[in-house]
């Protein structure tokens, strides 16, 4: 069979593949949205470098 | 080469994307799903949006799981029974190893991200709801005893404290009547469905009750369970996420589906044949009207508690 040719089979195919494809990026798009609610109620978040890191501070220091 | 040509040949039942759905069984995920959502919303802790939509849609995927682990196990059965002979496995179009390996990464998947959207108390309950319903349910209660409805039927309970874990990480005595309400009321729902589907269980040997002890015991069995199903039911209604709107639905719900069983139980088998068995049709219909009202009455009392109205 010619590769060009698309047969019922092939079009089975492509909607299982698309549902896939939607699935997946529907679970992209949960992890997304799920990480920056995490993060904007996650309390304090400390910054990676050259910031203050509240929790190696001490009580004196922060004031 | 000859590869190319060979994947290209088409078996009969190739599956679709449709069909993999199916397998996690649609209908009772909605149950899961509404449950599961009253059980979040009423919880005396909010949790964001996204962390509510995400846990409620773990839980599903857990449920649907345990559907496709139910299917691959049942495939036998399922070809026997006229109600199931469609699903996909006995229909051909999907094998039972893909069912089976479906339903193990979808547990996996559920239970790891209800643990990560949510807390591992809930995502623990997860686990246990799919192992009880694949393992303890389908694999050795089912085909082993007439109590399977009764034992099994927990694991569609488990559903709305899961949804109340997720939003306090832990149980308390209004999820456990939430559990009860729908443990008690799914032995009275499968057995009327029973009575009136009855070649289906006999020919595909599943004891159910109706095979087991008769019929006349059966229409004993969906009285007392409705009888003792009515307590717990009103008995909602006096804890914190009750209130008169629930209550005061309970009530009406509960006589007439105390009415339904006891009519059930006062008929014999000539009776039921003459109306080709429309009492029991009703009751059973009436049964998810039943669960679904009571859930809502929940939903609307969470609703009204919010306004500040209509609560205790």
């Amino acid at each position: 069979m010619p590769i060009t040719e698309t047969s019922d089979l092939h079009q089975r195919r492509f909607g299982r593949n698309l549902g896939v494809a939607l699935t997946l990026l529907g679970f992209v798009a949960l992890v997304f949205f799920l990480t920056m609610s995490k993060i904007r109620n996650g309390g304090q978040v400390e910054a990676f470098d050259h910031s203050v890191r509240p929790s190696i501070t001490t009580e004196g220091e922060s004031q | 080469m000859s590869d190319f040509t060979a994947n290209t040949q088409a078996t009969p039942g190739e599956a679709e994307f449709g069909d993999y759905f199916a397998l996690l069984k649609p209908r009772v995920m909605s149950l899961v799903v509404f449950t599961a959502f009253v059980g979040l919303m009423v919880a005396p802790i909010g949790v964001p949006p996204v962390v509510g939509f995400a846990a409620i849609l773990f839980i599903a995927l857990g449920g649907g799981a345990s559907g496709a682990l139910n299917m691959w196990y049942d495939a036998d059965i399922d070809q026997v029974m006229r109600r199931t002979a469609n699903r996909p496995i006995p229909a051909g179009k999907v094998t039972p190893g893909e069912a089976k390996t479906l339903g193990l990464w979808l547990s996996f998947i559920s239970v790891v991200m209800l643990g990560l959207a949510a807390n591992w108390f809930a995502a623990g309950f997860l686990a246990f709801t799919i192992f009880f319903y694949a393992v303890i349910y389908t694999m050795w209660l089912k085909r082993s005893t007439p109590q399977n409805i009764v034992i099994g039927g927990a694991a569609g309970a488990f559903p709305p404290m899961i949804g109340w874990a997720v939003a306090t990480g832990g149980v308390s005595v209004e999820s456990v009547l939430m559990f009860m309400i729908i443990f008690m009321w799914t032995p009275p729902h499968f057995w009327a469905l029973a009575m009136f589907m009855k070649s289906d269980y006999h020919k595909a040997d599943v004891p159910m009750l109706t095979v087991t002890h008769g019929r006349p015991y059966t229409r004993k069995m969906i009285l007392a369970y409705t009888v003792l199903l009515a307590p717990i039911a009103l008995g909602i209604g006096f804890t914190s996420i009750g209130g008169p709107v629930y209550l005061a639905a309970a009530v009406v719900l509960n006589i007439l589906f105390l009415k339904g069983a006891w009519t059930i139980w006062r008929r014999d088998e000539a009776a039921a044949e003459a109306d080709e068995y429309g009492v029991e049709k009703r009751y059973f219909r009436f049964s998810l009207l039943y669960l679904f009202l009571h859930f809502s009455a929940l939903l609307a009392q969470a609703g009204l508690a919010a306004l500040n109205l209509g609560a205790w």
